[in-house]
């Protein structure tokens, strides 16, 4: 079946590829890109593990494929620090306020909070739950996860 | 990759989708946000040979209002309505609805057009467009048609959309002077699809009593079901809260649910009759609320 050359820029590099058609963009960053903390679970959008940024906006990337992304950008979760071996502020509430316990939905929570509180610097209680009804945490009965994105909009916000 | 093989076409016009369409027919499945389809296509619930995607395809994304009504671009994502206050303002119920959609990662991809064709009984937008007599715009190399949103749910997942033909916009009519909208589901988790739901439109004249009224049901059927035995019930009354609960039952008597896990028949009616009277009685209180304005 054909093949299609696929250009994405994935975490400001430029990324190349050639790709089926039916090539997840998740597949794409992980096995083409080597870029494996974007994770996969569900694999049909409901678990929210492999939620990326596309062209800023959070997105399932198990829902979109690969060649669909071409001449966009596209951030993951290490695209997310400002430099290799630092954290955002996001990754360092969730760190300190037990955020995560195996860590597999991590990624997926991490980047939904990123866009969240981009959109919405102060969100109430009610928005915080609201945004992160996308993602589904099988660890942490979720208070850690509401306590880090408190956090995280009250360091953002100073 | 879960989906079997498909060949990927991204037409850059309409003039080229309906090419495409027309002559690849039932081998081709049009991509719109995808949120519906690729999970289908990864579960192998469905195979296409032909996927045209209609993401980069120009004049499938405005919004355009007058004073009859507002017509929404198919690929229009939902966060785009969700987000605009010219919607809110335009046709409310809409606006109301689209928050009750999976998450907010979904509606940035999630469309108008996609989810009214995709055709889920159990989803907002296609019973916002029953309720509103919304008009399907629709696109083929062999001519253009509007299909009342009457006509177009057929089954689940299923609609009256020819094999050739696009869905470029859905007109949702302008209803103006004293109307209330809600929205009301009851599901599980949050963004869950509805164990049952309802959407309703009313609208009273100057002595409070209704004048025009619409009520669908999801999650009760094969189809949105629009219950027009609860809405005669209560045209030209100025109904109370008894009246409210007759209507809300009469209304879940219309669905035709089953059982599943989520629960017995019963109970989607039951929730559904609920559903249908604490919708009225909020879009009513917003319709007399805004005669007294």
């Amino acid at each position: 079946m054909d093949e299609i050359d696929i250009e994405v820029r994935v975490n400001g590099e430029p990324k190349s590829g050639r790709v089926e058609p039916r090539l997840t963009l998740a597949d794409f960053l992980r096995e083409d890109c080597g870029l494996t903390g974007t994770h996969l679970a569900c694999e049909h959008g409901v678990c929210g593990a492999c939620t990326v940024l596309l062209d800023g906006v959070a997105v399932r990337s198990c829902l979109l494929f690969s060649v669909q992304a071409d001449g966009s950008e596209v951030t993951t979760v290490e695209g997310l620090s400002p430099e290799p071996g630092t954290m955002n502020p996001v990754q360092e509430a969730f760190w300190q306020h037990h955020g995560l316990q195996c860590g597999f939905c991590t990624p997926g929570f991490v980047v939904s909070t990123t866009a969240l509180l981009a959109a919405n610097p102060d969100p109430t209680e009610d928005e915080i739950r609201d945004g992160l009804s996308g993602n589904l945490c099988r660890c942490t009965g979720y208070q850690g996860i509401l306590a880090a994105v408190r956090a995280a909009a009250k360091a953002m916000r100073i | 990759m879960k989906p079997a093989r498909f060949r990927y076409h991204r037409p850059e016009s309409i003039e080229e989708a309906v090419a495409l369409l027309a002559d690849l027919g039932d081998d081709a499945k049009l991509l719109a946000g995808g949120q519906s389809l690729v999970p289908l296509l990864s579960m192998r619930l469905a195979r296409v040979d032909h996927l045209i995607d209609l993401n980069r395809t120009a004049g499938l994304s405005q919004i355009s209002m007058d004073d009859g009504g507002t017509t929404i671009g198919a690929m229009t994502r939902q966060a785009t309505v969700e987000h605009s206050a010219e919607v809110a303002e335009a046709v409310p119920l809409l606006a109301l609805a689209v928050p009750h959609i999976g998450h907010f990662q979904i509606r940035n991809r999630g469309t108008i057009g996609g989810s009214v064709a995709h055709a889920d009984p159990a989803s907002e937008l296609p019973a916002v467009a029953l309720a509103l007599d919304a008009e399907i715009h629709v696109v083929a190399a062999r001519g253009r048609r509007s299909i009342p949103a009457s006509d177009l749910f057929v089954g689940t997942w299923t609609t009256s959309l020819a094999a050739d033909e696009l869905l470029q916009a859905v007109r949702f009519p302008a209803w103006s002077g004293r109307c209330g909208f809600a929205v009301e589901e009851f599901a599980r988790r949050k963004g869950d699809f509805a164990i049952a739901g309802a959407v309703c439109a009313v609208g009273t004249n100057d002595r409070s009593a209704v004048d025009r009224v619409a009520i669908v049901l999801m999650g009760m059927g094969a189809t949105p079901v629009r219950a027009r035995d609860a809405e005669q019930l209560l045209l030209g009354t100025t109904p109370d809260e008894d009246v409210l609960k007759e209507a809300g039952q009469r209304a879940a008597d219309a669905g035709q649910p089953t059982d599943d896990i989520h629960g017995p028949a019963g109970y989607r009616r039951r929730v559904a009759a609920h559903m249908v009277t604490i919708a009225l009685r909020k879009a009513l209180r917003q319709a007399t609320d805004h005669g007294r304005d």
